[in-house]
């Protein structure tokens, strides 16, 4: 009890006393693990190098103005690639996450016991690889390419999709679907009159934003040879083409900054 | 001819809402349901319709036993009862025209309608009750751009675009101001004796119900314990109803309306109860 009698008045504290001295407890353990932490990682750092980072950094920065400008002739059909690669991904997820969604929705999944553990941990173990370890995956699979990038970009993509789906799903106003179903309405019907149109700006919204997500993983892939800007990043690196690195990474920063801005156009748009 | 026998419903959690109501409604009756809250009023109009499952007893309508149909018959059995809702419970982003329309689902495969290609009768049908409740300027305006008034006339035109036998109305005026109400009342009844139809009226506004019902049934953790005429609403039946209060205030309340309208409801109230009924709608500006 917080209220305690201290003969004449009543005295009001926030918590118990043990309990306010386990809270304190705990806020010293979590210190004590941050200095013992910071003294393991300190023990294997080399610090010669870590004093040095600031020239070796700035001797990078040199070395990579100016960009090399002519270079860009060869990145138009890269970054094209890595548009399409984001584009066609997402475009793959949407049409597996629809369903999925459907499925995982308490409200709406035909079945509880079955088809909604099936459901939900597809979308788990979608989002628990990265789009870069699927690329991988399928590089060694279906061989370099654009191919594999735009299925990697997708199996990524459809556990995010569906998750933000399914819970929209789940939020919807049950009255309406009541109603609709009251005026003798099929299964179908029901899902296309009482819930579609109560989805549909999250569904736009999540489509945009995971668009926009896919735009910026889909530059990294081609480091593992999935196609798109980062098989040329990749190689300029490893030639230690600094130049067109440095371009390489402005073309990059300008198609995020692009398709950021699509993505706030179409997202003010619909909602 | 709306039966229930022996109606009962026991939640998942143990609570019977309903305990073995038997209740008839002829054709072309318009009766409120009035309880507090709890009573079981949204289960029993739920019941009907079976959007709740009953777990016991029968309903039938016009001779046809709704508990025991099969999914399909059940769709079929739907369309022939309306619904009208508390909040409305239009399809928000969907237009005036669609939420009206929707009420023809039922009759309308599911590709006709995922494409809006409605028959044009059900169209015309459509404008002609939203003319009919004064909103044909607004076929075109998305549901949550109109006023509670509105959207519940919306929800009307849709229930009557099934083209029902009987209507279940749930609480129809708890979220509108108390002109609102009254109008949204009036409507709902000269809609249901225009086109025959019965009606069963959630309300827990007793004034209202008294008002426009002519028949009133009162409700109590899941029993019927009043059923009988308007006028009949005394101080003892309100308390054996609702509980102890001073009920004095609700019943002079009605009276007063009356004196407002400028007609005598205490004339009223002495005619036989048939005579009430059509004297109170005039009170309430029906004619």
């Amino acid at each position: 009890m917080p209220v305690r009698d201290a003969g004449t008045a009543r005295v009001w504290q926030r918590r118990e006393r043990a309990q306010q001295l386990a809270i304190w407890a705990c806020y010293l353990l979590a210190g004590m693990t941050f200095v013992l932490c910071w003294n393991l990682v300190s023990e294997k750092t080399i610090w010669a190098f870590v004093w040095d980072a600031h020239n070796q950094a700035g001797d990078l920065a040199a070395r990579m103005v100016p960009p090399r400008w002519d270079y860009m002739e060869q990145l138009w059909w890269p970054i094209w690639d890595t548009l399409n690669i984001a584009t066609l991904g997402t475009f793959m997820a949407l049409v597996f996450a629809v369903p999925v969604a459907f499925f995982a929705a308490r409200n709406t999944t035909p079945s509880r016991f079955l088809l909604r553990p099936i459901a939900l941990f597809f979308i788990v173990s979608s989002r628990s690889i990265n789009s870069l370890i699927w690329a991988l995956m399928l590089v060694a699979n279906l061989g370099p390419g654009v191919l594999a990038g735009i299925i990697a970009i997708g199996l990524r993509s459809i556990g995010f999709c569906a998750k933000l789906l399914y819970e929209a799903i789940e939020e919807i106003d049950e009255g309406q679907v009541e109603a609709i179903r009251a005026t003798g309405a099929s299964g179908p019907q029901v899902l296309a009159y009482g819930v579609l149109p109560q989805i549909m700006p999250a569904f736009a919204g999540i489509t945009v934003f995971r668009w926009d997500i896919n735009i910026r993983e889909s530059t990294v892939l081609g480091l593992v040879g999935a196609g798109g800007i980062g098989l040329q990043l990749n190689a300029s690196i490893t030639n230690l083409a600094w130049t067109q690195v440095s371009l390489i990474l402005l073309v990059i920063i300008a198609t995020v900054v692009v398709s950021e801005w699509i993505s706030a156009k179409i997202r003010h748009a619909i909602i | 001819m709306l039966r229930l026998e022996k109606l009962e419903k026991r939640y998942r959690t143990g609570d019977l809402a309903l305990k073995s109501v038997d209740l008839e409604v002829p054709d072309g009756q318009i009766m409120a349901l009035i309880g507090p809250s709890g009573a079981g009023k949204s289960t029993l109009i739920r019941c009907i319709n079976r959007l709740v499952e009953p777990t016991g007893g029968k309903v039938s309508l016009s001779g046809l036993e709704l508990t025991g149909l099969g999914a399909g018959q059940l769709r079929r059995a739907r369309r022939r009862m309306g619904m009208i809702f508390q909040e409305y419970a239009l399809v928000e982003r969907l237009t005036v025209m669609e939420n009206v329309l929707s009420g023809r689902l039922g009759y309308v495969g599911f590709w006709r309608s995922y494409f809006r290609k409605f028959p044009q009768s059900d169209v015309d049908e459509a404008f002609r009750l939203l003319g009919r409740v004064g909103l044909d300027h607004m076929v075109d305006k998305r549901a949550d751009e109109l006023s509670g008034g509105q959207r519940q006339r919306v929800g009307i035109c849709r229930a009557l675009a099934q083209d029902p036998e009987l209507l279940l109305v749930d609480e129809p005026t708890a979220s509108l101001d108390p002109k609102t109400s009254r109008q949204i009342m009036r409507l709902v009844c000269e809609l249901c004796k225009e086109r025959g139809l019965s009606a069963i009226i959630n309300i827990h506004d007793v004034m209202l119900a008294q008002m426009f019902a002519e028949r009133i049934v009162g409700l109590k953790l899941g029993e019927i314990v009043y059923d009988g005429p308007p006028d009949g609403l005394t101080a003892d039946v309100l308390t054996e109803i609702y509980g102890e209060e001073d009920w004095e205030a609700t019943i002079r309340k009605v009276e007063d309306e009356g004196e407002e309208d400028g007609e005598a409801l205490d004339a009223a109230l002495k005619h036989d109860h048939q005579a009430a009924i059509l004297d109170r709608d005039r009170m309430a500006g029906n004619t």
